[in-house]
C-alpha cells in the first residue's frame, strides 16, 4: 500500500512542482556532461567511415534525435492514456510538455538527415517510407499541437489531443519498421536488441552517450515546460500564492 | 585521437560544411529551448505576483 | 448501443439529402472539378496523366472528404440536435457509425462513380481502373472514419477546416499511398494484392479504434 501511495505522491501538482523545479538543473548538468564526451570520443576518438568519410559523424546526432522523436511520441501518447484515464491534470500537462520538444527532435531529425544525404546519396530528400513516415510524424506533432493550443476550453482541447495522440500512435512502428517492410534508400538497422551491432564500438559508445544526453535534456526541457504549465493552470490556488509569495520575500 | 591537425578536424574531409551545419543547428535548438522555456516561467511567476497584489 | 437508434438517424440524414438532391451531387462536381485542374497545369500529355492519375485521384478523394466534414456532426451540434441523440450514453458510438455511413454513401460512394471516369479520362488502363475502384472501395471507409475522428474532435472550433486539414492528413496519408501504390504496382506489371491487404488492413484497424474515439470526442464536445 505504501508503495502505491508513493506512487501517485506526484501526481498532486504542488509536490510534482516542488520535485520538478529541484531535478531540472541536474538533468541538465547531466545532459551537459553526457554531450561533452560524447562528442569527445564520437569526434575525436571514432575513426573514419570507409565508405562515407567524415560526413558519416552526423550519425552522432541524427540517430540520438530521431529515436527521441518517436519515444516522445510514445511517451505523450501514454501520458494521453493515463489523463484520459484518471482525469489527472499533471498527465494532461506533460503531454502538452512534450510535443514542442518531440516536435523539435522530428525537424532536427529530418534536418540532419537531409545534410548527411546531400554529400552521401547526392540528394537533400526522397519519399521514401522512412522519410515520409517520419515526415507524417512532425505532421501529428503539430496536428496535436494545433489542436490543444488552439482551443479555447483548454480542458476539451487536452482531451480531443489525447484522443488525436492515439490514434496517431500506429504511425511510430510504420516508422520503426519501414526499413525493414520497403526497400528502401535509408539504411537498414545496424542496432537491434538480439544481435551484435554492427558499427565500430567507438562509434557505438559515442552514439549511445549521444542519447543519454538528449534524453537527459529533454527529461529537463519537459519538467520545466510541465512545472510552468502546472504554475499557470493553477495560479489561483493556495500552494502557488503560497509559493510565489515566499519568493517575493526572498 | 584520430586526427592529425586541428584544421584536418575542422574541414571533416571535405564535408565539413554539412557536418558542422548539423551539429551548429541542434547545438542552436538545445540552447535556444531551455531559454525559451526559463523566460516563459519567468513571466508565469511574474504574472502570477502581479495578480495577487 | 443501439441498432434502432443507428438506424434512425442513418434514415434521418439520408431523408434530408433526399429532400435537396442537387446538394448530394456536390461531392462529386468537388471531385471532378479537383481532377480536372491537373491535366489544365500539368500539361495533357498522356503518359505523364497516366502516370500521375491515381495520385492525383486519391489527393483529390481526399481533399473531398476533408471539404465535407462539417456535414457531419455541426448542423445538429448547432441546432442542440446531437445532444439529444447522445443522451443516456457513455460513448454514443451508434451516433458516430450512423453519421459515418451516411458521409461515406454521399461522398465515397459518390467517388467510387466518379473515379472510373476520371480514370479513362486520364487514360488509365481497364485493369488499373478496376484496381483502382477496388482500392478506393477499402480506402474511403477509411478516409470516412478518420474524418469522422477529426470533425469531432474539432466540433465548435474557431477555423476548424484548417485544423481538420491538419489533424486528418496525417492519419490518412498511409491510405493516400497504399491506395495510390495499388494502382501503380499493376502498372508496372506487379500484382496489387500487399496494397489491397494493407488497405484491408488499415479498414479493420480504423474501424476498430475510431468510432469510440469520435464518441469520445463528441462526449467532451458537449
Amino acid at each position: 500500500m505504501t508503495s502505491l501511495f508513493r506512487f501517485y505522491t506526484f501526481a498532486a501538482p504542488s509536490r510534482f512542482y516542488a520535485l520538478a523545479t529541484r531535478s531540472v538543473p541536474w538533468l541538465y548538468a547531466l545532459a551537459m556532461m553526457s554531450a561533452l564526451i560524447a562528442l569527445y570520443v564520437g569526434l575525436l576518438l571514432a575513426p573514419t567511415d570507409v565508405t562515407q568519410g567524415d560526413a558519416y559523424r552526423i550519425i552522432y546526432i541524427h540517430v540520438p534525435a530521431a529515436w527521441m522523436s518517436m519515444v516522445l511520441y510514445l511517451a505523450l501518447a501514454g501520458w494521453s492514456v493515463v489523463g484520459w484515464a484518471t482525469n489527472a491534470k499533471l498527465a494532461y500537462a506533460l503531454s502538452r510538455a512534450i510535443a514542442p520538444t518531440g516536435a523539435a527532435f522530428t525537424v532536427l531529425a529530418l534536418w540532419t538527415g537531409a545534410l548527411w544525404g546531400k554529400p552521401t546519396w547526392g540528394t537533400w530528400w526522397v519519399w521514401d517510407a522512412r522519410l515520409t513516415s517520419e515526415l507524417i510524424l512532425l505532421f501529428l506533432y503539430l496536428g496535436y499541437l494545433a489542436m490543444v493550443e488552439g482551443a479555447d476550453d483548454r480542458q476539451r482541447g487536452e482531451r480531443a489531443g489525447a484522443l488525436l495522440a492515439l490514434v496517431g500512435v500506429v504511425n511510430i512502428p510504420i516508422i520503426y519498421f519501414s526499413v525493414r517492410w520497403w526497400n528502401t534508400l535509408h539504411q537498414g538497422a545496424t542496432i537491434s536488441m538480439t544481435a551484435a551491432p554492427k558499427m565500430a564500438n567507438t562509434m557505438l559508445q559515442g552514439m549511445l552517450l549521444m542519447t543519454v544526453a538528449f534524453w537527459a535534456y529533454a527529461f529537463a526541457v519537459i519538467f520545466a515546460r510541465t512545472s510552468r504549465l502546472i504554475l499557470e493552470r493553477e495560479a489561483d490556488s493556495s500552494w502557488v500564492r503560497a509559493f510565489v509569495q515566499s519568493r517575493e520575500e526572498r | 585521437m584520430y586526427w592529425n591537425t586541428w584544421s584536418d578536424f575542422w574541414a571533416m574531409g571535405g564535408y565539413g560544411l554539412y557536418v558542422w551545419g548539423s551539429y551548429a543547428c541542434v547545438l542552436v535548438w538545445l540552447l535556444l529551448e531551455p531559454l525559451l522555456e526559463r523566460r516563459a516561467h519567468k513571466r508565469a511567476l511574474s504574472q502570477i505576483s502581479d495578480d495577487a497584489e | 448501443m443501439s441498432f434502432a437508434r443507428f438506424q434512425a438517424i442513418v434514415a434521418r440524414d439520408l431523408l434530408s439529402f433526399r429532400r435537396n438532391p442537387a446538394r448530394s451531387l456536390f461531392p462529386l462536381a468537388f471531385f471532378l472539378i479537383a481532377c480536372s485542374l491537373f491535366p489544365l497545369g500539368v500539361g495533357a500529355e498522356t503518359n505523364t496523366l497516366r502516370q500521375i492519375a491515381p495520385g492525383v485521384i486519391w489527393v483529390s478523394a481526399l481533399l473531398s472528404v476533408v471539404s465535407s466534414l462539417n456535414t457531419i456532426y455541426l448542423n445538429d451540434y448547432i441546432d442542440g440536435s446531437l445532444e439529444q441523440m447522445c443522451i443516456g450514453q457513455r460513448f454514443p458510438i451508434d451516433v458516430v457509425f450512423a453519421k459515418t455511413v451516411v458521409h461515406w454513401l454521399l461522398n465515397g460512394c459518390a467517388l467510387l462513380l466518379g473515379a472510373p471516369l476520371i480514370g479513362l479520362m486520364f487514360g488509365m488502363r481497364l485493369h488499373s481502373i478496376e484496381i483502382m475502384s477496388l482500392a478506393l472501395l477499402l480506402g474511403t471507409p477509411v478516409l470516412s472514419m478518420f474524418g469522422s475522428l477529426g470533425a469531432a474532435l474539432t466540433l465548435g472550433y474557431r477555423s476548424s477546416h484548417v485544423l481538420q486539414l491538419l489533424v486528418i492528413l496525417p492519419l490518412c496519408i498511409p491510405v493516400l499511398i497504399f491506395g495510390a501504390g495499388a494502382v501503380s504496382a499493376v502498372d508496372a506489371g506487379l500484382s496489387a494484392q500487399a496494397y489491397l491487404s494493407l488497405l484491408g488492413a488499415l479498414f479493420l484497424f480504423s474501424l476498430v479504434t475510431t468510432p469510440i474515439a469520435s464518441a469520445a470526442a463528441l462526449r467532451s464536445s458537449s
